[in-house]
């Protein structure tokens, strides 16, 4: 009866996981000030021009947010790898597949959603107007979930991997270059005429739908594989 | 020892078949590039640059089928535990990798002359690009994890994820408005090729997928005698007794 009060594993996990990143520090806030600085080096490197900046804003959000999404990745399974709780997941009766879906989206919630909310801010410094703010922010908000997930496929491949950072930006930067093409095409759609909003919008919600789907037994198969 | 009766068994026969293999590749590449660079005609249009096909058009579908080679190996890897599995898809990254770049450079050769560019972000070009990338990926996780089985399993799931590649490569052509042709040997209807131009081809492609066959199988056995090289060195420097435990967790370790 008593298990009727405690919260179920899951939700215990996903708790824990938010607990865990904002003890920690950095997480969310860490990945909005590189989301900033990469919005802020593109005009010195391309110049100030508003016209230029505003034309190829929406691009330069989606990749600032790709990279940012990169960041702390590495991280995921790691840190439970070391201090043993991996292998206490790998052992629970509850399904790895539904532990490594909910430490993705608690993942996305504290490095995903934070970018999706800085985006609007960020797309006023690019000179966006009102109407591809919304695009792009709507873009991310479908478009970084399936980031996550296909990060997180990286991220259990060199989970054992002292310095694999670099490797997972390698192995994942290729499989996410779908949920780019059609992100910018859809966010880029307010500023050409030329392109609509809902075929790229909604081909971008069914690669995070698929990835939803697929991405979670590929993380635990490559999580079984890699710890034992 | 279940299963070293495969490689043992694998060993010989890949001795046996060498020797005609190369044999049967050196016959199909000397007639298919007399074929291309002799009997074919120049095209109408293109003019002598269409010979730059019988070497792209070949590499192009050999770094998708051994991309596919790859694929079976690494259900082989994941489903059945198979060491010779194991060692077919290390052997095969790089030569698939091989293919991919002769095939991106003989396709931007031809691009410049004919598209007056030596590259475009056409889909096409993009996802075989993806390919490459993907190709080069596997190689470096290869060689990041030590252990010889934990990364033959990690190149195995990564290897299944980027098959969504492949019919993304395929149907490019057809599912996008691209500069890249549409396919035009296997299709629906049949080839729209000349039939002077389509036998050069096709003897071209059956020679890159005999130089595929050659090249894989030694790799495979390369790679099999190099852990059976390196299953000894640690014998021996371990101390040659078989009887202590421990080395025998190094040798299935090391087999696995």
């Amino acid at each position: 009866m008593s298990a009727n009060l405690r919260p179920s594993p899951l939700m215990a996990l996903f708790s824990r996981e938010i607990r865990v990143a904002r003890r920690l520090g950095g997480g969310g806030t860490m990945g909005v000030i590189f989301f900033l600085i990469l919005v802020t080096i593109v005009p010195f490197a391309i110049g100030p021009d508003l016209n230029l900046l505003s034309r190829i804003g929406p691009a330069i959000l989606w990749i600032a947010a790709l990279l940012a999404t990169l960041l702390g990745l590495d991280r995921l399974f790691q840190a439970d790898h070391e201090d043993g709780s991996l292998d206490l997941m790998l052992t629970s009766d509850t399904p790895l597949e539904l532990i490594v879906l909910v430490k993705c989206l608690a993942h996305w919630v504290v490095t995903g959603l934070p970018l999706v909310i800085a985006a609007p801010l960020f797309g006023l410094m690019l000179a966006l107007d009102p109407q591809a703010l919304g695009a792009v922010t709507l873009s991310l908000l479908a478009g970084t979930p399936a980031l996550a997930l296909l990060g997180a496929i990286g991220a259990a491949l060199t989970v054992t991997l002292r310095r694999g950072g670099l490797l997972m930006a390698i192995l994942i930067l290729p499989l996410a270059i779908p949920v780019l093409i059609f992100g910018v095409s859809a966010a880029s759609a307010s500023i050409s005429a030329t392109t609509p909003f809902w075929p790229p919008f909604l081909i971008l919600c069914a690669l995070t739908l698929a990835t939803l789907a697929a991405a979670p037994f590929a993380v635990a198969a490559a999580l079984r594989h890699m710890s034992e | 020892m279940l299963k070293y009766a495969n490689p043992t068994f694998f060993l010989p026969l890949v001795a046996k078949l060498l020797p005609w293999l190369t044999g049967a590749t050196v016959v199909a590449f000397a007639i298919g590039i007399w074929g291309a660079f002799f009997s074919a005609p120049a095209d109408y249009q293109q003019g002598e640059t269409v010979r730059i096909m019988y070497i792209h058009v070949p590499a192009a579908w050999l770094s998708m089928f051994c991309y596919a080679t790859m694929t079976a190996s690494a259900l082989g890897t994941l489903v059945w535990r198979h060491p010779l599995a194991d060692a077919a898809q290390k052997a095969a990254a790089p030569i698939g990798a091989a293919f991919t770049f002769v095939c991106l450079v003989t396709g931007s050769l031809w691009g410049k002359p004919m598209w007056g560019t030596w590259w475009v972000w056409d889909a096409r070009l993009t996802s075989v690009l993806v390919l490459f990338v993907i190709y080069l990926g596997l190689i470096a996780l290869w060689q990041t994890i030590e252990d010889a089985g934990r990364a033959a399993r990690g190149a195995a799931i990564l290897t299944l994820v980027g098959v969504v590649n492949l019919p993304i490569i395929k149907f490019s052509v057809d599912w996008w408005n691209t500069l890249h042709q549409p396919a035009s040997v296997f299709r629906m209807g049949g080839p729209t090729i000349a039939p002077s131009m389509l036998w050069p081809l096709l003897v071209m492609g059956m020679a890159f997928t005999l130089l595929f066959t050659t090249l894989h199988l030694m790799a495979t056995r390369n790679e099999i005698l190099r852990r059976r090289l390196r299953r000894l060195a640690i014998q021996t420097a371990t101390g040659e007794t078989n009887a202590q435990p421990t080395h025998r967790l190094t040798m299935t370790g090391g087999a696995e």
